[in-house]
């Protein structure tokens, strides 16, 4: 059994009058210890795949199963303690809460466990060591580098030891070296610590990074491999 | 409590905006503390009044006096025990800035019939005996620096002249209400001074049943009624709150104003909350993201508002009791006795409770049911 296993889903979002749709059966599997990457043109559904992964939004219809668990079908309370311990989200921008410092912004997921106070600081700590930002751990978001931010972001992604790493356009504001640092940091992570990475991209070097990449086009997953032929991933 | 820093964090966001829209709470439930102070002093100064005692006063008028001659026929209405009159006398002393209450009395009977007035023994003796004594209140020794000996002398406006008195006695009132800044002197010294004017400005009547007060009104009114001193009887309880409705509709327009306050200053509040809110919208939604519930979210967002309020609150609530006891505006005046009741303080904390379900549940409703989607689409 795949640690995501997407089944025949249809996604459309209605705005107003007319109807967009998204997938159309969309089906998919995503091992676990797997580091893949997203990629494909603007509207394509990239961002939703990963918010239905997530359980932050419901297809239409089909299912989303995480470890066996039917995210799909769980409710919001269900959702919430569920995230807390299975996802780790990174987004584009936005991820901190300004008036918290590094350290407190990365024990926030910490708060929802039953860790005590000592434990929770120790986790803190090393999150933060992995990302490279130990000796930052009292500095507020806005005395941050972009870069910086991203990395604390994450250290709050991996810092309750989620199943699966969820990254949207993690580095779509950043420049090339703060960029860097942050694809070299998701490597390790899933070198040295086998997370199950998702990121979705638009820069073909982070894309180069990942073990695979799909290529989502129309609501339909492409593997790169297959790009030049025209094979439907299953 | 792991949440509270969380909570400090987002009250230290916008630190003038927090100072401030918690200082309008302390203002609303301060002016709200004191306007309710002043309905239930006034409502405990009839509360004091013993249930056993009766007053008579003229039905026309409450400044017309009625004849001496009633006192011997209020004595044998049935169930009256004692009988025993006062004057007002409407003196002023010196610049006639600091007011204070002065009457004629008839000294044995009425300080017999008021045993919330004490005197030591000696004082007393000496006050009875002598025809230009007085006895004052602790309160007129506190605002004046007056002892026993003192010759004081006081402007007559009612009954033009100067009229000196000699301090004789200094009194303890042992219910506060009953007010410890009056002067009381010598009825007879009054009646010396002008045979032809002075009578009894009421009586007051000790009864030895205070449910057979209606029959004892009415056994009275009905005696007078054709003379040309027509009664109006009463308990001195409802005596004691016509005095207070001389005032006007204190009490309604004292609570309409203290409500009128609360409600400006809930507006305040709940518009400074949901500003809070909107801005953080996209905070929200990463909140959630990470795994907290809507319940949760609810639930800080409450809390912050129940902590401005609250604190406000407190605040307004201390400085409201303080207040009368470090200024001693308690000690005299008007209003004797006044202080913030228990009674109020627990209702001021309810106020604040309603304020913050009222500031705090619709922003904290609306971070609750927010689409993580859809929050994090506006910004991006
Ligand atoms: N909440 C929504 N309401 C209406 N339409 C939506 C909503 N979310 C997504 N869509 C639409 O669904 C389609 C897929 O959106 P999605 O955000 O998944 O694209 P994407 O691949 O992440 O694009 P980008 O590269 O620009 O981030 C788009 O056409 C978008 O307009
Ligand atoms: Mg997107």
């Amino acid at each position: 059994m795949a640690l995501v296993e997407i089944r025949n889903v249809y996604k459309s979002f209605k705005r107003e009058a007319q109807t967009v749709d998204v997938y159309s059966g969309l089906s998919m599997d995503f091992e676990e210890g797997s580091y893949t990457a997203l990629m494909g043109p603007s509207g394509s559904g990239k961002s939703t795949l990963l918010n239905l992964i997530a359980g932050l939004d419901k297809p239409t219809s089909g299912t989303v199963r995480v470890e066996g668990s039917e995210v799909s079908s769980m409710t919001s309370a269900q959702l919430a303690p569920w995230r807390a311990r299975t996802i780790g989200f990174v987004f584009q921008s936005y991820n901190l809460l300004p008036v918290l410092t590094a350290h407190q912004n990365v024990e926030l997921p910490l708060l929802l466990t039953n860790l005590g106070k000592k434990e929770r600081a120790e986790r803190t700590e090393i999150a933060l060591g992995v990302v490279g930002l130990a000796d930052r751990m009292d500095h507020f978001p806005r005395q941050l580098s972009g870069g910086q931010e991203q990395r604390v972001a994450i250290a709050r992604a991996i810092v309750a030891d989620p199943t699966l790493i969820l990254l949207d356009e993690p580095t779509g504001q950043l420049d090339s070296k703060s960029s860097e640092e942050v694809l070299e940091l998701l490597r390790r992570l899933n070198d040295e610590f086998h997370k199950t990475i998702m990121i979705v991209t638009h820069d073909a070097k982070a894309a180069d990074r990942a073990k695979a990449v799909l290529h989502l086009e129309k609501g339909v997953l492409l593997e790169r491999s297959q790009l030049s032929g025209a094979g439907v991933a299953t | 409590m792991k949440f509270l820093p969380l909570v400090i964090a987002n009250l230290k966001r916008h630190k003038l905006r927090t100072l401030l829209t918690t200082l309008s709470v302390t203002l609303a439930l301060f002016l709200f503390a004191s306007l309710r102070s002043v309905v239930t002093t006034l409502s405990a100064g009839s509360e004091v009044s013993s249930a056993s005692r009766m007053v008579v006063q003229n039905s026309t008028a409450f400044v017309i006096p009625l004849p001496m001659s009633y006192a011997n026929r209020l004595s044998s209405v049935p169930h009256v025990k004692a009988v025993t009159w006062a004057n007002w006398f409407g003196g002023k002393y010196g610049d006639g800035k600091k007011f204070f209450a002065q009457f004629a009395i008839d000294p044995a009977s009425y300080l017999a019939m008021y045993p919330e007035i004490q005197v030591a023994e000696d004082q007393k003796q000496a006050f009875l005996k002598e025809r230009a004594a007085a006895i004052i209140g602790e309160g007129l020794v506190r605002s004046f620096g007056w002892k026993v000996g003192d010759n004081i002398t006081l402007q007559g406006t009612i009954f033009p002249g100067d009229w000196t008195f000699t301090v004789r006695g200094i009194y303890h009132a042992t219910l506060k209400e009953y007010g410890d800044d009056q002067f009381m002197f010598h009825y007879d010294y009054l009646y010396e001074k002008y045979p032809d004017r002075v009578t009894p400005g009421w009586f007051i009547m000790q009864i030895d049943d205070p449910t057979a007060a209606p029959g004892v009104a009415k056994t009275i009114d009905d005696q007078f009624r054709n003379s040309n001193a027509p009664t109006k009887t009463g308990t001195e309880k409802a005596f004691a709150s016509g005095f207070a409705s001389m005032w006007g509709n204190v009490k309604l327009l004292m609570s309409t104003i203290g409500m009128a306050v609360v409600f400006a200053i809930l507006l305040v509040t709940a518009n400074a909350m949901m500003m809070n809110q909107r801005e953080r919208t996209s905070e929200v939604a990463v909140m959630k993201t990470v795994g907290f519930s809507d319940r949760r979210v609810f639930g800080l967002i409450i809390i912050e508002a129940a902590v401005i309020s609250l604190t406000g609150a407190l605040l307004g609530l201390g400085a409201a009791a303080l207040l009368p006891i470090v200024t001693g505006f308690g000690q005299g005046g008007f209003l004797p006795g006044f202080h913030v009741t228990i009674g109020t303080m627990l209702f001021g904390i309810a106020v604040a409770l309603l304020l913050t379900i009222a500031s705090g549940v619709f922003p904290a409703w609306q971070a609750a049911r927010l689409p993580v989607v859809q929050a994090l689409r506006r910004v991006e």
